[in-house]
């Protein structure tokens, strides 16, 4: 069915009205303008009145312009031979090389059967101590970097994905700056990881709404290949973007926002995407590794506060450092028991000892008097600082926790660790 | 053949459609879209003129206008009879292990499954004989399910007296068969089997009256039941920003508080806390009964990817569930986590129907419609004058973790104890992070009103010492303020906070509240001699150790007799006669 209409009703934002029969609601159009042709999606159906989302954005659409119904929903390859490859926002080849039309499979599918689920077990080991230590990454784990714009976030999102030892890596870029794209893409190639890599890639020229497909399309092809069996890991980077694009369709269509403008919906769009990520029984899984900036550095903004109601925690990042504080993942209790025995109080005590440490600083801030106590804690602060939370110390989790003993047993008595009198009798170095 | 009752769509928007219906319409009957060989459930929110505007429980993706929508007639209902315990639904009560039967992975759109095993026998045994008059609600037999005796009860929909025609001889029968019929006083009959229907968004209202609340709910958490209690078929809220640990703390009250069922609504949360339920509570034994925790609950799941009209309903059939069995003679709490996505399951439709918009965007009639779902727990007296309950405690995610927002404001008015979950507490991991000063809670604590007060009084103070000092510094605070707050400051760590996670201190039951409490309250009381601060804290640190242990162990064994020796003489040694 490949009708042409060329009646376009009414232009705002970047939605159009055409007038069209037998029209399904979601299906996909093509619009041929003096720019070019872009997809376009029915996002409203009303009598013989179709309103369509135009990802390319309506800059230049004129009233005579083409239309054409393609009678089917937005679909993605889900073909093996994606990997290696580039896909820009609207799923098209962004490497010169031909498309990929095999084993299409539609986006943003129906949700896994919770009956179906597995509970995931499986840790994945960063190299970075303030995730493997104090704050585990599960297998299947859905959690974003919370950070202000300018912190290091694409590099830490890389390294992680590079030490993960997973299947397929897909990354989304949602306005993306190139150069962090071009940053993504020579890093996984020195890795030699990208063979094993799909893209979907819009970045920060390109129009938009555009970005708002780049989600569904990454999890759709995860989810296709976790079905056969493989663990995969995706990197979304910055869902900011894409609730701001939510936004921008949400105004035009005249939809009372909730908050700060953003629609009320937003809840149940970012969940529906970050809630592909699973353990599947018997098959493969997803992990979901994404980027939330935090206009103004606050948590209470929207889209950084939806997404902490979704996800299973954040790594709040500052300074160029993972915040002890801030920073939580909710499944790491599910794997770290079964690590190392000492990890579990090495983790509550090293944390429990910063914090103390933080308001000994309040206290020298306010010029109170420094007790001896106080002086203990201020070595051992920057030793944290240094040893745990900075980004450049890269070591195996059992390292990480030699190294806590270690700072431990040159700051403290061993009693005033408030450690269990056996563990400390086995893992106290001795001198 | 009846003439089907139909319409076509005119319009699509999201999950909602607008439809040209041909004869009448009724508002929240239950329709199907056609949509290929598939039929997608939706319910009538409005009617206007011709049209009536439908919520569709499933993605709308693919119907066009002038699809057909055929209507029932028939509100939302739920089904009700034996096999409903440890099943597993979505928020339409489609069982979502049999779903995964037929569909595998994923949940495949207009498949909809009977809610109950419809081959199963049950042990039917009657209570009513030929030419008995019933109502609506009396028990006309019983069978076994499980570890309770489940009453049939008559359609709860009956009007006036009817009389008993035939029942069947007592013996084995699956849910479908008859088992009784019976006849009005105007001579229609009526054909009753062990099951029946119930639209989920009336209350069942089979009873004498409402009682007032007065007994207390354990849930053994210390917190709760001596601080902020719940009564049985009372209402509380637990509203706390995102991390502060409310999924915990249901899922703790779930597992521990002393009730017969628990009914668990999972609304618009992660799948994945809903699957550490599904696969824990079927090991993990209730110690009130021997038996699994499986057994006594119920577990509507309708996570934040499924269809959001769907969850919208998933509250209405957790707390109609739970009115059935309360029918029973059984206390029943419905956990639902979070009404706050309940409730942007409405403002998303509010905003699609272009209503006039409240604050936040929520509708004007947010508040009614809080206040009506909360209202459906009580304690009532049944018409036999048994009394069975329905207490629900709901979670609440406000936007930011601002308690200023429409949800937690319209809760607050028409609940019965407010647990309030702080940020600052849950990031000191200091756990169960209800907030001691800003919560509160109209029923009855299980200990003394005069020991609460006390012990009130001391974390107030406390707090106020703790604010001072950090402008004044520890210096400039004298010993005795110190101590108050050193006080106040182990009352929280060893009472108010609860390890949730280990099996002893987790749950700590109304003998043990008790007594731990005095022994706290004791410590309170106490005047200390300290020589100076250095000394009072010490001895505070290693009090608080001794008691900390003393939690972790198992109430009334030697250890913890002994262990209560040593708090004595610890105490002893700086505490005045
Ligand atoms: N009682 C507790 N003891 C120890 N840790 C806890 C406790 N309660 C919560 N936590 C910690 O806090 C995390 C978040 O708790 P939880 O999932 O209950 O938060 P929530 O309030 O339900 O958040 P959301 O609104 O995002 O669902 C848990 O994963 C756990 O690490
Ligand atoms: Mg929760």
């Amino acid at each position: 069915m490949r009708k042409v209409y060329h009646k376009i009703l009414q232009v705002s934002g970047n939605v159009i009205t055409v007038e069209a029969e037998g029209v399904a609601y979601n299906d996909l159009a093509e619009i041929t303008t003096k720019r070019g042709v872009s997809l376009a999606q029915v996002i409203r159906l009303n009598h013989n009145k179709v309103y369509l989302q135009i990802f390319a954005g309506s800059r230049g659409v004129s009233t005579n312009d083409e239309v054409r119904f393609l009678g089917k929903q937005m679909q993605v390859s889900s073909s093996e031979n994606l990997m290696g490859r580039v896909f820009n926002g609207a799923g098209e080849p962004r490497d010169k090389r031909p498309a990929i039309m095999e084993k299409m499979k539609e986006i943003g599918g129906p949700s896994v059967n919770p009956a179906k689920r597995i509970i995931p077990k499986r840790m994945v080991r960063t190299g970075i101590p303030m995730i493997d230590l104090f704050n585990s990454l599960v297998v299947s784990q859905k959690i974003p970097i919370f950070s202000v714009a300018g912190e290091p976030y694409n590099p830490l999102m890389a390294r992680i994905a590079m030490q993960a030892e997973v299947d397929v890596i897909i990354l989304g870029g949602m306005g993306l700056k190139y150069d962090d794209y071009l940053y993504f893409k020579n890093t996984l190639d020195e890795h030699g990881a990208l063979t094993r890599t799909v893209m979907f890639v819009h970045t920060a020229s390109d129009p938009v709404v555009e970005c708002l497909l780049v989600p569904d399309m990454s999890l759709a092809v995860a989810e296709a290949y976790a079905i056969e069996g493989k663990n995969v890991l995706v990197l979304l980077t910055d869902m900011t973007n894409f609730s701001d694009a939510l936004k921008e369709i949400a105004i035009t269509m005249e939809q009372i926002p909730s908050n700060r403008g953003y629609p009320g919906d937003l809840y149940s769009q970012l969940a529906s995407r970050y809630e592909k990520a699973v353990d599947l029984e018997g098959a493969g899984s997803i992990t979901i590794l994404a980027v939330t900036t935090m206009p103004g550095d606050d948590v209470t903004h929207p889209v950084p506060d939806n997404t902490g109601y979704i996800t299973e925690g954040q790594y709040y990042l500052k300074n160029g450092r993972i915040e002890p504080f801030g920073s939580l993942s909710r499944l790491k209790q599910q794997v770290n028991g079964d690590t190392r025995k000492d990890h579990r109080a090495i983790m509550d005590t090293m944390i429990r000892l910063y914090s103390s440490y933080k308001e000994t600083c309040e206290k020298q801030s306010m010029g109170f008097k420094m007790s001896n106590w106080d002086n203990k804690l201020l070595k051992y602060g920057a030793f944290f600082e240094s040893r745990m939370m900075d980004l450049s110390v890269n070591i195996p989790l059992e390292e990480a926790l030699d190294l806590g003993w270690k700072t431990l047993a040159e700051c403290f008595e061993k009693a005033e660790t408030g450690m269990k009198t056996d563990l400390l009798n086995e893992f106290w170095p001795k001198t | 053949m009846i003439e089907r009752n139909t319409g076509q769509i005119v319009g699509i928007n999201g999950n909602m459609i607008t439809v040209k219906f041909d004869t009448f319409v009724t508002q929240n009957e239950v329709a199907y879209a056609v949509i290929g060989d598939k039929k997608l459930k939706c319910e009538v929110i409005r009617i206007r003129g011709a049209n009536a505007d439908l919520q569709v429980f499933e993605s709308t993706n693919g119907l066009k206008i002038h699809d057909m929508v055929e209507f029932t007639d028939e509100l939302l209902s739920v089904e009700l009879g034996p096999g409903l315990l440890t099943m597993v639904y979505d928020g339409l009560q489609n069982p979502l292990d049999r779903l995964a039967e037929r569909t595998g992975f994923f949940l495949e759109r207009g498949l909809y499954m009977p809610p109950l095993d419809e081959v199963k026998k049950w042990d039917f045994t009657s209570i009513v004989k030929v030419g008995d008059s019933i109502n609506a609600g009396t028990y006309v037999g019983r069978v076994p399910e499980g570890i309770y005796t489940h009453y049939i009860c008559a359609p709860f929909d009956l009007k006036g007296t009817w009389t008993v025609e035939s029942i069947i001889a007592n013996g084995s029968y699956n849910i479908r068969e008859k088992i009784a019929v019976i006849t009005s006083e105007t001579g229609d009959k009526k054909e009753v089997t062990m099951t029946q229907r119930w639209p989920v968004k009336i209350p069942i209202t089979c009873y004498m009256e409402k009682v007032s609340p007065e007994k207390t709910l354990i849930t053994q958490n210390r917190i709760i039941d001596t601080f902020f209690p719940v009564a049985v078929g009372g209402t509380f809220c637990t509203p706390g920003p995102f991390g502060a640990g409310k999924t915990v703390l249901q899922h703790s009250i779930s597992q521990y508080a002393q009730t017969d069922i628990v009914i668990i609504c999972a609304c618009g949360e992660r799948a994945g806390e809903v699957v550490e339920i599904l696969k824990e509570y079927p090991q993990l034994e209730d110690p009130r009964t021997g038996r699994t925790l499986m057994e006594r609950s119920v577990i509507i799941c309708n996570t934040s990817s499924m269809p959001v009209a769907a969850r919208e309903a998933s509250v209405y059939t957790a707390v109609t569930l739970a009115e059935y069995y309360r029918q029973m003679g059984l206390n029943t709490l419905l956990l639902a986590d979070s009404t706050s996505r309940w409730a942007q399951a409405m403002r998303e439709m509010s905003g699609r129907l272009e209503e006039i918009p409240g604050e936040e965007g929520f509708p004007a009639y947010l508040e009614s419609l809080v206040a009506s779902f909360y209202e459906r727990a009580g304690l009532v007296k049944l018409n036999n004058g048994s009394l069975g309950s329905v207490t629900i405690g709901g979670a609440v995610s406000p936007a930011g973790g601002n308690f200023e927002e429409p949800v937690t404001q319209a809760t607050l008015k028409v609940i019965g104890a407010f647990l309030g979950l702080s940020r600052q507490r849950a990031e000191a991991r200091r756990f169960p992070s209800i907030h001691p000063l800003e919560s509160w809670s109209h029923y009855k604590s299980i200990v003394d009103e005069k020991m609460i007060e006390k012990a009130r009084q001391t974390l107030r103070k406390g707090n106020e010492v703790n604010q001072m000092m950090s402008v004044v510094g520890e210096e400039g605070t004298s010993i005795d303020d110190y101590t108050i707050y050193l006080k106040s400051e182990f009352l929280d760590s060893v009472y108010l906070q609860q390890n949730t996670f280990d099996a002893i201190d987790g749950a700590s039951d109304e003998e043990r509240q008790k007594h731990v409490f005095t022994r706290v309250i004791n410590i309170l009381d106490a005047r200390f001699n300290f020589k100076d601060k250095e000394e009072a804290r010490k001895f505070f640190v290693e009090l608080r150790q001794i008691f900390i242990d003393w939690n972790y162990m198992k109430f009334k064994c030697d250890k913890f007799q002994y262990h209560e020796n040593s708090i004595n003489s610890k105490l002893k040694e700086f505490a005045h006669a």
